[in-house]
């Protein structure tokens, strides 16, 4: 099972993310630098958590707009599996892969804590380790994880099933419509999230209710 | 050379909690009468273009691409 991370500068959950992915995968991922146009042969690419180009403009902005983008669009097309944590989460949404946008979290405040993560589809590639329903502990850790989409846009990802993960009842941490977390595209091949599962996969992480995730998205892509 | 001016403002509906923490904070400062605050962005572009029609239209592309996300935000292009 090959996997590949892309780089950006200003990203920082690089590190988690390849030793996560590492870990569960069994193998390093290969690193893929912004500037790239082309992105080898992999089952799951993922971007990981940061701050590209330091938020410029809006988060995620600049970096939707690298070469090296392109290049996942190209693959996301083919059908290859695409995963954004966070910041990466951003960059999917500006780069046009995923519905809506992150915005300001509604208290103003960074928010940096473990919630309570709702399994909203147990039917994607990612979350199908999970059941439907079920409440995984994760991490969080941002300033701009308020999810928006237009009624119609909003009204179509939920009748499509396209919600992956929803804040526990009442702990909503940053004002996401419908608690919204993380969601796929139309095509279930792309998943943005803000929380972190990265951070909890291994006993001294203090839990490992994230692993599932990584091994259903590499799982089913190998 | 041309010089423009893009301003980029949320849309309608779209919640916008900085806008709000701004409106409460000039009720602070003792400005009262103050109703809805939104905040927006402003961008300043030389272009060396002199087709004033071709640079609205470059702007707006950039606007499209770039400087604003059309899913929250609308964008308007004033050229000096």
């Amino acid at each position: 099972m090959k996997s590949a991370v892309i780089l950006l500068p200003g990203l920082n959950r690089d590190r988690d993310m390849i030793a996560a992915l590492t870990k569960i995968g069994g193998t390093a991922p290969l690193t893929v630098w912004q500037t790239d146009t082309e992105i080898p042969d992999v089952d799951l690419i993922v971007i990981p958590g940061g701050f590209s180009y330091g938020d410029y403009l809006r988060c995620g902005a600049i970096a939707a707009r690298m070469p090296v983008m392109r290049a996942v669009a190209e693959k996301a097309a083919k059908g290859v599996t695409v995963m954004g944590v966070c910041n990466g989460f951003q960059i999917l949404l500006e780069a046009g892969l995923l519905p809506g946008a992150l915005m300001r979290n509604a208290s103003l405040k960074f928010v940096c804590r473990e919630v309570k993560l709702e399994i909203a589809n147990a039917e994607t590639r990612f979350t199908s380790r999970y059941e439907k329903g079920q409440v995984i502990r994760c991490p969080i850790a941002h300033h701009d994880g308020n999810y928006f989409a237009d009624e119609a846009t909003l009204a179509r990802i939920e009748g499509e099933g396209q919600v992956a993960f929803r804040y526990g009842e009442g702990t909503n941490p940053n004002g996401s419509l419908n608690d919204i977390a993380g969601i796929v595209n139309a095509e279930g091949n792309v998943l943005g999230m803000m929380p972190h599962p990265e951070n909890l996969i291994e006993d001294a992480h203090g839990g490992t209710d994230g692993r599932a995730l990584f091994e259903a998205a590499l799982g089913r892509a190998a | 050379m041309i010089k423009a001016r893009v301003t980029v403002t949320l849309k309608n509906g779209v919640l916008d909690p900085q806008g709000k923490a701004i409106e409460g904070a000039l009720g602070t400062l003792g400005f009262s009468g103050v109703g809805h605050v939104r905040q927006g962005k402003v961008f300043d572009i030389e272009l060396e273009s002199a087709d004033r029609a071709k640079a609205e239209a470059e702007l707006k592309a950039m606007c499209d691409k770039l400087l604003a996300n059309t899913v929250i935000e609308n964008y308007s292009v004033e050229l000096a």
